[in-house]
C-alpha cells in the first residue's frame, strides 16, 4: 500500500488553512494513508495551472481549486483513494 | 453538520422554497427598519429626531440594520451569479486578445469574475504565462477591486441607481485606460523574470464546472458569512463616524473646506484615500454622512475608489511578481484616473 501525496496549494490565507484542516479530517475519517504537504511558493502554485487558491492536489493531479469544499464533497473526492491505495 | 449543509441537504425544490422564504423575510425586514427605529427611539424612548443626539443615534441604528440587510442580499445574489464564472474561464476568454479590445474585456470580466485579492499573484502568473498581455492582465487586476460588489450594494441602497451606474462606468473606464497606458509603457521589463519562465503543466480545473443550484446557494450563504465576519469592525466604525458627523459636525464645516469651492479637494481626497485600508462597507456610511453635509459626489466617489482600489496588502503581495517601478506606475496611473473621474463628476454633477 503506497502513501498518497496530498498537497494543499495556497499562500497561507484563511481558506487555505480551512482546506488543510478539512482534508486532514477527511483522510482520517476514510483511513487513507497520506502525506499532507502545504505549498506556499507562488511559482510552484502557478505551475500547477492553479489561479485561484486554495487548491487540492492528489498525486500531482489538481482535483479542486478556488474554494473550500463541504466535508461531504471532500469525502466524495477522496474516497477513490481508499480503494486505489 | 453546519447550517449551510443542513440548508442544502434537501430536495432541489426545497432549495427554491427556502430561497423564496428568505427573500420574503428580507423584504419585510427592510421595509420595517425605518418605522421600527422611529417607533422605538422617538416614540418610546422620546429622543428628538431633529436634535443632535436623536438624529445621530437614529442614524447609527437605522443605518447599521439597513446596510447589514443590503450586504446580505447583494453578496448572496452576486456570489450565486458569479458562480457561473471563474478565473479559469476568464483567462480562456482573454487568451490571444490584443490590447484595446482585450483591455475592455478584461475590465468587464474583472467585475463579474469571482476573485479574491489573495489570489492576485497566482492569477497574474497564470494570465501572463498563458500569453495574456501584461497591460490586459492589469486591467483585470484594477477592475476587480475597484468595481466592488459591496460598494455597488451600498451605493445603490444609499444613493440610488444614478450614482451607482456612474461608479461602475467610471471604474470600468479607469481600468481600461490604466491598462492601456501601462501596456504602452512596455511594462514587461518590470515584471519579475520568473513569471515568464513559469511553465504551466497539468489539467486546469474549472471551479465553476459541475455545480448544482444547491451548491451555488450554499456558496452564496457561505460568502455572506465570510464577508460579514471580515468587514463588521470596519462597518461599525464607519457607521459610528458617520453618526458623529451626522449629529455633531458643524453644518458647513466640510462643505467650506472640501466643497465644490476647493479646487484641490479631489486630489486631497484621493491622496488621503490611498493609504487608508478599509473596504467599501466602512467607507460608505462616512460617504453618506459627508454627502449630507454638502460634499460633492465626485469628490466622495474618488475618495471611496482610492480606498478600495489601491490597498497596501495587495500591493505587497503583487511585489512578488512586479518590480517597484511597475508597482509605482500601477498606483500612479490608477490614482490619476480616479482623480480625473472625481473632477469630471464634480463638473458634471455638482453637489
Amino acid at each position: 500500500m503506497s502513501t498518497v501525496q496530498i498537497k494543499i496549494l495556497g499562500p497561507g490565507c484563511a481558506n487555505c488553512t480551512n482546506l488543510e484542516r478539512a482534508t486532514r479530517v477527511a483522510i482520517e475519517a476514510l483511513g487513507v494513508d497520506a502525506d499532507v504537504e502545504k505549498v506556499t511558493d507562488y511559482s510552484t502554485i502557478a505551475a500547477y495551472g492553479v489561479m485561484s487558491t486554495p487548491a487540492l492536489v492528489v498525486d500531482e493531479v489538481v482535483l479542486l481549486s478556488g474554494r473550500v469544499p463541504t466535508a461531504s464533497h471532500l469525502r466524495e473526492i477522496l474516497a477513490p483513494l481508499v480503494a486505489a491505495g | 453538520m453546519s447550517i449551510s449543509e443542513r440548508l442544502t441537504a434537501r430536495t432541489p425544490t426545497g432549495v427554491w422554497v427556502r430561497a423564496g422564504a428568505a427573500a420574503m423575510l428580507w423584504v419585510v425586514l427592510y421595509a420595517a427598519n425605518g418605522p421600527f427605529w422611529d417607533w422605538l427611539l422617538l416614540d418610546r424612548i422620546g429622543l428628538d429626531g431633529e436634535g443632535r443626539l436623536g438624529s445621530g443615534v437614529r442614524f447609527f441604528f437605522y443605518d447599521s440594520v439597513k446596510i447589514a440587510l443590503l450586504l446580505v442580499g447583494i453578496i448572496f445574489l452576486v456570489t450565486v451569479l458569479r458562480s457561473f464564472m471563474s478565473v479559469e474561464r476568464t483567462r480562456a476568454l482573454l487568451g490571444g486578445r490584443r490590447e484595446g479590445l482585450g483591455n475592455v474585456m478584461a475590465a468587464g470580466l474583472g467585475v463579474v469574475t469571482p476573485f479574491c485579492s489573495c489570489s492576485a499573484v497566482p492569477a497574474f502568473i497564470g494570465f501572463v504565462a498563458a500569453g495574456v498581455p501584461v497591460g490586459v492582465t492589469l486591467s483585470f487586476l484594477i477592475a476587480s477591486p475597484l468595481v466592488n460588489e459591496v460598494a455597488i450594494a451600498l451605493l445603490f441602497g444609499l444613493f440610488g441607481l444614478g450614482p451607482t451606474l456612474l461608479y461602475v462606468g467610471a471604474g470600468l473606464v479607469i481600468a481600461v485606460v490604466a491598462g492601456v497606458v501601462l501596456g504602452r509603457l512596455r511594462v514587461e521589463r518590470w515584471v519579475e523574470p520568473f513569471v515568464f519562465e513559469t511553465r504551466l503543466r497539468g489539467e486546469v480545473v474549472d471551479p465553476a464546472a459541475a455545480l448544482t443550484w444547491a451548491d451555488r446557494m450554499r456558496m452564496g450563504v457561505d460568502e455572506v458569512g465570510v464577508i460579514l465576519r471580515k468587514i463588521w469592525p470596519y462597518l461599525l466604525v464607519g457607521i459610528a463616524l458617520g453618526a458623529v458627523i451626522h449629529g455633531w459636525a458643524p453644518e458647513d464645516f466640510f462643505a467650506r473646506h472640501a466643497g465644490a469651492g476647493n479646487p484641490l479637494a479631489v486630489l486631497v481626497a484621493v491622496l488621503v484615500g490611498i493609504p487608508l485600508y478599509s473596504n467599501a462597507a466602512g467607507i460608505l456610511p462616512l460617504v453618506e454622512a459627508l454627502h449630507d453635509k454638502g460634499l460633492p459626489m465626485g469628490t466622495l466617489l474618488a475618495f471611496m475608489m482610492a480606498v478600495v482600489a489601491l490597498s497596501l496588502p495587495e500591493l505587497i503581495l503583487l511585489r512578488r511578481v512586479l518590480k517597484p517601478q511597475l508597482i509605482a506606475a500601477f498606483v500612479g496611473v490608477t490614482a490619476a484616473g480616479i482623480v480625473a473621474v472625481g473632477y469630471l463628476f464634480n463638473a458634471v454633477l455638482g453637489v
